[in-house]
Order: structure tokens, then C-alpha cells, then sequence
């Protein structure tokens, strides 16, 4: 069968599975989406600004477990990208982006909105090609899809010329990907995982450390069965939320700068800590050397890099979280672990006091305070909606108040902290999941990124409730200058802020707004029932600040309590 | 730690932008490139890289697997603390006046190099053999002033069994 080069793309997204694509029009891809007309079951969703159209892609893909698929145009459409491509790299998440290009002949001449896409996304992709030859799109698009979802996913990114989407070839479904130079690793070593089931028999003070790729190899039964049957408590890194049960006895809470006194106390005096799918980035060991300190360290992971990369591992295990996790369970099922509960019995009863002496506390008075508006969010939808959060203060309490039951219920910013995330991510996590309630929790400065894309919400019908924390401040940032800049609050104050009650109904949203406590429940309980989406708007304290806090490079014991 | 030389030879998809990759995970990373050199092998398609790097153990361990996750390449060997032959070739300009030439003559044959070109006032020699010898000849001929040096750096295959 003859057919054009857009056509062979359509197909192809056919073949993968794809049934929603994020994207923005323009010269170079224009074809594409002329054919994409005829394709009917493709649902395109215009986005206004293309990094809304990653962002949505990312969002996409967390919350449907799907690789997320954008499609934008050259130059300009393609570096709008770069930001949502970097945070789904950070974060693991795969995307497939197809920008378009200038013609073959033209590249490398300075063309009208020419720019080296596949140069610029280099570090930020898990691998990008430029199709110089239309007999080989096919191929490339399948292994794109591969490449993109296998091992540790990530994105990647396919650069069209305009001219290979014109060119017309012989198609036919290409054959199982083979990569001479790509094959990870997902079954986990036997022997490693002895040595981890001899060491949790020897543990005294375990604790179990899950990351986003337990979420991503979705081992959340495999974990929460280890931590119960071994009766090791769980901790996490923000990516991690979801892997556990949130309202598990055995939940620690989150990890790191600004994770519970109990979870960093618990790592800091812990005797084993067994590690899945995490990368011990800084924000959760702060001082490295001080991190666990008297821990037998086990770290599992499908991705040798992570592993020794920030600290020295004691038994690293290369593998998928799923797999090995499940392996680690049954080989513990041969063990006789009848005495385990007496034994860890001392060392649950210490974390169960710390908790109790420091829980994660606010103080609500007469203004509204943060805490609250997500602890009431908590309450109303029982923990069962789908949470994607901007960057900030408003991610760490949405972290810290809202107990998440099920992994690809926290859509956030994981690695590279864009703000503008949760807006576009919300949108496409409720694309992806329909019939969810999906809130975005943002603050006044980060909707205000990625605002456009109300416009994309109502006009698809997407549902999304925002909640703003309106504080008037760049919030974080502003906590950082009362705390290490004597109250300096260079640029972080809003001066002017837009009516966002006003601003929603503009672009065909509602909009609604709580000044006064008593207010919160009822304007969420509202918000929540809307058909349509909606923004809300808390004006909350302006000075309240994230709780337990590390500064920056200390040991993770030495928090700042309120 | 300690930091420790490191000699990798990588074999890659010899395909545009894969050397790109390489360089850009280099500089992206922090981590050292000593020398460099790139050819393709007995099959075209695949390309090797034979690499100089320097750094501790940890990271050396880090710029193994790295490499190793980048798409394109297919093999990485760290000779180092192997068997393995050696060999770089450099063209060393050095000015040769009358009075010098017999001596600069002398050092190249024993180091059994070549002389390329001949000018009034300088000779340009080849020297090729390992990154030590090649260093030992510049210490030589450095006090006649050297005027220019064009190195391949280094590349190396592993030996084989006898």
C-alpha cells in the first residue's frame, strides 16, 4: 500500500494504540493535520500554547498509564516543548513528541522557523531522531513508542521534515523492535534478592523508601504486601506518593525537605533501608553523608544509572520494581517470619512517638490557611480524586495533606519543578481519565503560567477544578528570603493579581472564591459538583510557610519545626 | 577518592549526531574526555570511540553506565587493568636549525620517527607508539622549540589469546 508520509504517522499512532493526541498547528506540520481530519479516530486536543500540549501529554500518561502523544510544529511550536520535555524526562514519563521540520533541503540554512530540535533536546530526551527518509518512518515510530514506554520510560521525540510528511512510499506494519544496543534489565538477580530477604530477617529498624517507579511499573500491590507482611514501615519521595497507601498504619508519610519529622527521623536511625524505584535525589537525602547513616542500604531499579549514582549502595538490585518486588515477596513466603511483628514491635512503637510529639500541624485562625483547604479537600473526596499540583508551597502541602490512595493520582513536577504544570497536566489527566475528578492545586503565581489553557478545558469539556492558594506571594521563594534572606522579599510579592473569579468566567469557566474559613468547605463542595471546570480561589495567609523544613544541604534530622 | 586514568573503547552506531550524543553527555555531566578518537570499524555501521577519561571510581562507574544507556551505543569496554594494545600518532613541528638538525635527526630515529617535512628552519617529525612515548619525544624536543603538535590521540584494541 502507497502511502503519504502523514498518512504513514496516522497509521502508526493507530497501530501503538493511540486514541488522543495534544497539540498546536502550524507551516511545517500543516499536512499533518490535514490528514488527521480524516482520521476519526484520533481524538486531537488544541491546546493554546504548546507547552501546555506537553504538559497535557505528560498528564496523559500518568494518569491513564499510556504514552502521551504530542504533535506541534517547527522552530517555535518545538522549543515551546522543551520545558514539558525536560520534566517528563526528569520525572520518567512517557511521551512521544512529533514537532515538524523544515524541508530536508532546507535544513542547516537559517529557514523560516527552523530550529535543531533533535540538538536542543539531546540531554532532555531518552533518544530523538530526525527522519531524513520516508521508507524509514515507520520503523522510527515504532521504536519511538518502544524505546518511549519500555525499561524507564521517558520521552521521545520524532523530528518530520516537511518533505517526509509529503513523500509517498510503500507501507507496511514494521516487524517486533530489535535494538542491537537496547535491552534493560527486568528480571532482578536471585542472588541480590537473598541477600535482601537475610537482611530483612536481621533488621531491626527497617524502612521501605519507594519512588515514582514503583508508581511506573505499577508494584503498588507487590510493595504494600512486602510492607505487611515484613512489617516495615513505607516512606516516599514526592514521586513516590500513591505507591502506598496513605492511610496505612504503616505510612510514614513523605521523605525529605520538607517530608514528616517521623519519616526523616525513621531513615535517619533506620538499621535497613530498602530502596524502589528511587533516585536519592537531593531534595530527599539532604547532606549526603548524613543520609541514613546507620543504614544497610538495598536499592532496586531498572536503571543502572540510578544506582550508586548520589550515594553507595550496600545491594543494589538491577530490575523492574513489579518484578522484583513480587520475587523478594515469595521468596520471603518460604521464610518464617511468625516473630517479625515482636521484633519490629520497638521500633514501630519509637515512630509512633514521633509522630505523636511532632505531627504535621497548622494552626487555623481567622484567615484561611492553606493546610486547611487541602486537609478539607481531603475530607470531601475521600482521598479518591486525582491531584495534579504546580510547583511550590501548594505542592508540598498537596504532599503533605491530601493522602493518596492509588498510584497515577499524583500528577506533579516531580524532578525539574516546572510551575505552569498542573494546569495543562490536570487537563490532559482527566482526558486520559474520564469521569475522575482531576483538581489542580496551584498557587496564584503558577497558574498564572499556563493560565491559556482554561480555554482548551472548556472548550473539550474537561472538567478540571483548580484550587488557588492565593497568597499573593511566589510563596516558596518568599519562604526562603523570611528564613536565609532576613525577610528580604526580592520580587516575590505580586503587586498586581488578576480577579481569577473574573478571569475564569472570561474564558467560559466558573468561578468561585472563600475569603473566611467558614467559607472553604462549602465553595469546594460547590466547585466539586460544577459541571464544567472551575477555578477556585483561597485567599489564604499570606506568610504561612511548608513545615517540617531541611535547609538546603543539611542533614535531613535537622528539621525546622513551626 | 582517588582519580584514575581510564582508557574506554565504545563501539556506536555510526550514524550523524551519535558522537554529539557522547560529547553532550560529557560536558551535561561534569565528567573529563582526555582524548578522543573516532573511526568506523569492519562494519561500517558501527563506529568505535576510543576515549581517555580520568575521574574516581564512583564516577567512572557512572560514565559506564551512562554510556551504556545512550540508544546508540552498543558496547562499552574499559581496557583499563586489561590487556590491550595502544597506539597514537602525532606530527610534531620543531624548529631545526643547521646546528641542531643532526641531533633532532639522532632522537627521532631512536624513537623511530619520520621526518614528514624539511624546511630552512624545521623539521616536521611523525611519532607514533603509545601516549608515553609520544611524551617522552616532546620532552626532547622541546629545548629546539617546539612550534606545533598535531596528536590523533589514542586508540586500542584488546589482545586476544596467544
Amino acid at each position: 500500500m502507497e502511502l503519504k508520509g502523514a498518512q504513514i504517522l496516522l497509521k502508526m499512532l493507530q497501530e501503538e494504540g493511540v486514541d488522543t493526541v495534544f497539540g498546536y498547528p502550524g507551516g511545517a506540520v500543516i499536512d499533518i493535520y490535514d490528514a488527521l481530519m480524516e482520521a476519526g479516530d484520533i481524538n486531537h486536543i488544541l491546546v493554546r500554547h504548546e507547552q501546555g500540549a506537553i504538559h497535557a501529554a505528560d498528564g496523559y500518561a500518568r494518569a491513564s498509564g499510556k504514552v502521551g502523544v504530542c504533535l506541534v510544529t517547527s522552530g517555535p511550536g518545538a522549543t515551546n516543548t522543551v520545558t514539558g520535555i525536560a520534566s517528563a524526562y526528569m520525572d520518567s514519563i512517557p511521551v512521544v513528541i512529533f514537532t515538524g521540520q523544515v524541508p530536508t533541503a532546507l535544513i542547516g540554512n537559517d529557514a523560516f522557523q527552523e530550529v535543531d530540535i533533535v540538538g536542543i533536546t539531546r540531554p532532555c530526551t531518552k533518544h530523538n531522531y530526525l527522519v531524513k527518509d520516508v521508507r524509514y518512518l515507520a520503523r522510527t515510530i515504532k521504536e519511538a513508542f518502544h524505546i518511549a514506554r519500555s525499561g524507564r520510560p521517558g520521552p521521545v521525540l520524532v523530528d518530520l521534515p516537511k518533505d517526509m510528511i509529503n513523500a509517498v512510499t510503500q507501507f507496511k506494519v514494521p516487524g517486533e523492535v530489535r535494538l542491537k544496543s537496547y535491552s534493560p534489565t527486568y528480571k532482578p538477580n536471585i542472588k541480590q534478592l537473598n541477600k535482601v530477604v537475610d537482611l530483612i530477617q536481621k533488621a531491626k529498624k527497617p524502612v521501605i523508601f519507594s519512588g515514582g517507579g514503583v508508581s511506573l511499573s505499577h508494584a503498588h500491590s507487590e510493595l504494600t504486601e512486602l510492607a505487611r507482611k515484613a512489617q516495615i514501615p513505607v516512606t516516599s519521595s514526592l514521586m513516590g506518593l500513591g505507591g502506598f497507601p496513605g492511610t496505612d498504619s504503616l505510612w510514614l508519610g513523605m521523605l525529605g525537605m520538607h517530608g514528616t519529622f517521623r519519616a526523616n527521623m525513621a531513615v535517619s536511625e533506620c538499621d535497613l533501608l530498602i530502596s524502589a524505584g528511587v533516585r536519592f535525589d537531593d531534595r530527599v537525602t539532604g547532606k549526603v553523608d548524613e543520609f541514613a547513616p546507620h543504614a544497610k542500604i538495598v536499592q532496586i531499579d531498572i536503571d543502572p544509572t540510578s544506582i550508586q549514582k548520589n550515594i553507595p549502595v550496600h545491594v543494589p538490585v538491577v530490575g523492574d520494581c513489579k518484578i522484583s518486588l513480587s520475587q523478594l515477596n515469595s521468596l520471603l513466603d518460604k521464610e518464617d517470619l511468625g516473630g517479625v511483628a515482636d521484633q519490629r514491635r520497638p521500633w514501630l512503637e519509637q515512630i509512633e512517638k514521633w509522630k505523636e510529639t511532632t505531627p504535621l500541624a497548622y494552626r487555623q485562625g481567622d484567615v484561611i490557611k492553606p493546610q486547611y483547604v487541602i486537609e478539607t479537600l481531603y475530607d470531601l473526596t475521600k482521598g479518591d480524586a486525582i491531584i495534579a499540583t504546580e510547583v511550590g508551597q501548594n505542592q508540598m502541602w498537596a504532599a503533605q495533606y491530601y493522602h493518596l490512595k492509588e498510584p497515577g493520582h499524583f500528577i506533579t513536577s516531580g524532578g525539574l519543578g516546572a510551575m505552569g504544570f498542573g494546569l495543562p497536566a490536570a487537563i490532559g489527566a482527566q482526558a486520559g481519565a474520564p469521569g475522575v475528578l482531576v483538581v489542580d492545586i496551584a498557587g496564584d503565581g503558577s497558574i498564572q503560567m499556563n493560565i491559556q489553557e482554561l480555554a482548551t478545558a472548556v472548550q473539550y469539556k474537561l472538567p478540571v477544578k483548580v484550587v488557588i492558594l492565593n497568597n499573593g506571594f511566589l510563596g516558596m521563594v518568599r519562604q526562603w528570603q523570611e528564613l536565609f534572606y532576613e525577610r528580604r522579599y526580592a520580587s516575590t510579592k505580586f503587586v498586581h493579581t488578576p480577579d481569577f473569579v473574573k478571569l475564569a468566567e472570561a474564558y467560559g469557566a466558573t468561578g468561585l472564591r472563600a475569603s473566611k474559613p467558614e467559607e472553604v468547605s462549602a465553595v469546594l463542595a460547590e466547585g466539586i459538583k460544577c459541571e464544567g471546570p472551575v477555578i477556585m480561589d483561597f485567599i489564604v495567609e499570606p506568610e504561612e510557610s511548608v513545615y517540617p523544613m531541611v535547609p538546603a544541604g543539611a542533614p535531613i534530622k535537622k528539621m525546622l519545626l513551626v | 577518592m582517588t582519580e584514575k586514568r581510564h582508557l574506554l573503547s565504545i563501539l556506536v552506531d555510526n550514524e550523524p549526531g551519535v558522537l554529539s550524543r557522547i560529547t553532550g553527555l560529557f560536558s551535561g555531566r561534569g565528567y573529563n574526555i582526555e582524548s578522543l578518537s573516532v573511526a568506523e570499524t569492519v562494519d561500517p555501521s558501527i563506529s568505535r570511540i576510543t576515549m581517555v577519561t580520568k575521574g574516581s571510581p564512583m564516577i567512572v562507574e557512572q560514565i559506564n553506565k551512562q554510556l551504556n544507556k545512550l540508544i546508540n551505543v552498543i558496547k562499552v569496554s574499559d581496557l583499563t587493568g586489561t590487556k590491550y594494545v595502544q597506539r597514537e600518532m602525532a606530527l610534531i613541528k620543531v624548529n631545526a636549525r643547521s646546528e641542531h638538525r643532526a641531533e633532532i635527526l639522532r632522537i627521532s630515529d631512536i624513537f623511530r620517527g619520520q621526518v614528514v617535512d624539511v624546511g630552512i628552519e624545521h623539521f616536521t617529525v611523525k611519532v607514533e607508539g603509545d601516549t608515553e612515548k609520544i611524551n617522552a619525544v616532546l620532552n626532547l624536543f622541546k629545548p629546539f622549540g617546539i612550534r606545533e603538535i598535531a596528536r590523533t590521540g589514542g586508540v586500542a584494541l584488546p589482545r586476544e589469546n596467544k
